[in-house]
């Protein structure tokens, strides 16, 4: 039996039959027929962001939260320029989101019609591949496709840009294609497997190094067991955070820039790193000539483009990373590996992560561990960008795969309220706490509405310094403590800006007991922002000055 | 394109590469953009449709420098990249055309 559509209801359609059930967005004049047709969908929810740059993030929270690929929609032009800082960030993070745009009719198109712009030519370099529909029934291709493209091999954004005209197309239709899948890559060479097996049986001094490859390929468990039958001491990048538990016996916590002094030294010791789904990013290198000098290297990616792409691997295996790692646990010996994981113990002891006034609840260190004590690891933790962010990275025991949502390759002041919005709309079961310093909250603060709407189980913890934290610090170290533009002037009273937007919200600054007010309104369902003022002095330490090996780090 | 930088300048030989792409608007943008972004120069771009025109040939003169493997491996990973092969600079395809770019 055919029935006749509007390429609008075809996209509509496919969404659905890709088992797309919300998704985040702002209509305007050249996405009004999809619009149209989503409003008579009745499976799937909108959710009406207040700027495009929101539902973008919103889209990012549910596909890092759950796996799964998130849509989000705008209109042309404008709509479409708002959406590409949040489409950057997962091409950076390799985040499969599928962006629809409207765009003005295809005969008007190089005309510099009202809100007109080159959607198709700006998103070129930020996706992995974007698609400028030239009629309804390519629809039926794209959008199936579109998912295919996002979840397949390293995952990333997709966008899809469809003239008004053809959302307004009616075709006669037939069959509908099968949804698009993640396609799963050759299997990893055999060869290379066993050598690779062999460098780590031989291996006195082995690091294993996670990045946010394992986390994307749910090869997380995998990786602890090939951790704990080979003793291998891991570190994990930022993205690769909850892969292992922080406090399991062999992790080393976060590598890097601002990862502990233990972390960083056993590194500098090791004699094989054996890195899985990371791309030796230089916030987790440092100077890269200087590290791991001593080590042999295996890589394994999925994206055969990041082998060798940093540094030159010994054995680079290009391969699901799940699928590699499975095929390498049988071949890798059993091994206390006393000697070296003595030596890690020793580096543990002396030169731990250093956490001042912990049992303070409103010290930076002390409100993140009482946030802790209120959740268990259920809960998911999503960061905005800046001192907060590494302070809850370096604090925070984050112990399983997706609990924690940052942005990491972009690094996106305004990511973190919608992208805790989008993650508790893909999960509402779970309480999402959003950690948040006043200089990120106010780059995507008009959605705190959204979340009142929405009633989502959000709590926003707003760590309020009254400034670009990390450009203070920056310009403290290393520009002659010349502040510049770092110190807000002119401050929002935040509790009152959450009351308006119409959320609940409490200040522990003036709580007669701040740990029962943050108790409370953690356990309060619903979403709230909870302020606490914190020390403009404090620094996130350790650090690497920029350019400096890691090994040079200053601070506690 | 971009002006020569050192890295550029530096560079003594060039390459040419031959890249099979679908042949739809917006493709000769995607594999461009990999060299602009990073600031390579490209010499020599020469593109036709190959056969019934649903797929399209790419030839490019770039500098032979020390980035050109990753370039390759950015441009394999194009979705409308089909396969690229590298060749000599001496190859015909651009010798041949030197008739056409006389002072």
């Amino acid at each position: 039996m055919t029935e006749t559509l509007t390429g609008a209801q075809i996209a509509i359609r496919l969404l659905e039959r890709q088992g797309v059930r919300t998704l985040a967005g702002i209509p305007g004049g050249a996405i009004l027929p999809i619009y149209d047709a989503l409003g008579q969908s009745s499976i799937i929810h909108h959710v009406l962001a207040r700027h495009e740059q929101g539902a973008g993030f919103m889209a990012q929270g549910m596909a890092r939260a759950t796996g799964q690929a998130a849509v989000c929609m705008a209109s042309s032009g404008p709509g479409a320029t708002n959406l590409l800082t949040a489409i950057a960030d997962a091409k950076l993070d390799s985040i499969p989101v599928v962006a629809i745009t409207g765009q003005v009719p295809r005969a008007m198109i190089g005309t510099d019609a009202f809100q007109e712009v080159d959607t198709y030519g700006l998103s070129i370099p930020i996706t992995k591949h974007n698609f400028l529909v030239n009629s309804a029934e390519e629809l039926l291709e794209v959008i199936p496709r579109a998912f295919e493209i996002a979840l397949s091999g390293r995952p990333g954004p997709v966008l899809v840009d469809i003239p008004k005209d053809v959302q307004m197309q009616p075709i006669e239709i037939a069959d509908w294609p099968a949804p698009g899948v993640r396609q799963m890559p050759p299997p990893a060479d055999a060869l290379a497997i066993s050598e690779a097996a062999a460098m780590i049986n031989a291996a006195k001094r082995p690091i294993l190094y996670l990045g946010g490859g394992v986390v994307h390929a749910g090869a997380a468990t995998v990786a602890v067991d090939l951790a704990e039958k080979a003793n291998l001491p891991t570190v994990m990048t930022l993205m690769a955070l909850g892969a292992m538990p922080v406090d399991h016996r062999l992790s080393l916590g976060m590598l890097g820039m601002h990862g502990a002094r233990c972390t960083n030294l056993a590194l500098d010791e090791c004699d094989l790193l054996i890195a899985v789904g990371a791309r030796f990013d230089d916030r987790a290198t440092g100077k890269v000539a200087a590290f791991c000098p001593q080590a042999k290297i295996i890589h394994i990616d999925i994206d055969a483009a990041e082998l060798d792409k940093i540094k030159t691997a010994h054995v680079g295996i290009a391969a699901d990373v799940q699928e590699a790692l499975e095929r390498l646990l049988p071949l890798v010996s059993e091994n206390a590996r006393r000697e070296w994981n003595t030596r890690v113990d020793e580096l543990k002891r002396d030169f731990p992560q250093h956490m001042p006034d912990l049992d303070q609840p409103l010290s930076h260190f002390g409100l993140i561990r009482t946030v802790a004590v209120c959740l268990d690891d259920e809960a998911v933790i999503a960061t905005d960008v800046g001192q907060h962010q590494m302070w809850v990275a370096q604090g925070y025991p984050l112990r399983r795969p997706r609990q924690w949502l940052t942005s990491g390759g972009l690094g996106t002041m305004g990511f973190g309220v919608p992208a805790a919005i989008g993650a508790a709309l893909a999960e509402p079961q779970r309480t999402v706490v959003c950690f948040t310093g006043d200089g990120s909250i106010l780059m995507n603060i008009q959605e705190l509405v959204t979340a009142a709407e929405e009633n989502v189980n959000v709590k926003i913890v707003l760590m309020d310094n009254a400034s670009l934290g990390l450009v203070h610090q920056q310009q403290t170290l290393f520009y002659g403590e010349r502040l510049f533009a770092s110190q807000f002037k002119a401050t929002p009273d935040f509790v009152k800006v959450a009351q308006g937007f119409g959320i609940a919200a409490v200040d522990l600054d003036t709580a007669a007991n701040p740990c029962a007010a943050l108790m409370e309104a953690i356990a309060r369902p619903g979403p709230c922002l909870i302020h606490a003022s914190i020390d403009v002095q404090q620094k996130v330490f350790p650090m690497v000055p920029p350019g400096a090996a890691n090994r040079d780090m200053i601070g506690a | 394109m971009n002006a020569i930088n050192r890295n550029e300048q530096r560079a003594l030989a060039r390459a040419v590469l031959e890249i099979d792409v679908n042949n739809h608007p917006g493709v000769m943008s995607h594999v461009i953009g990999l060299f602009s972004r990073r600031t390579y120069n490209v010499e020599g771009i020469l593109c036709l449709p190959v056969g019934d025109g649903s797929c399209s040939r790419i030839w490019l003169l770039v500098n032979e420098d020390a980035r050109l493997p990753q370039m390759m491996k950015q441009a394999e990973k194009l979705e409308d990249v089909i396969a690229i092969r590298r060749h000599h600079a001496d190859h015909a395809v651009f010798s041949e055309l030197e008739d056409f770019f006389r002072p």
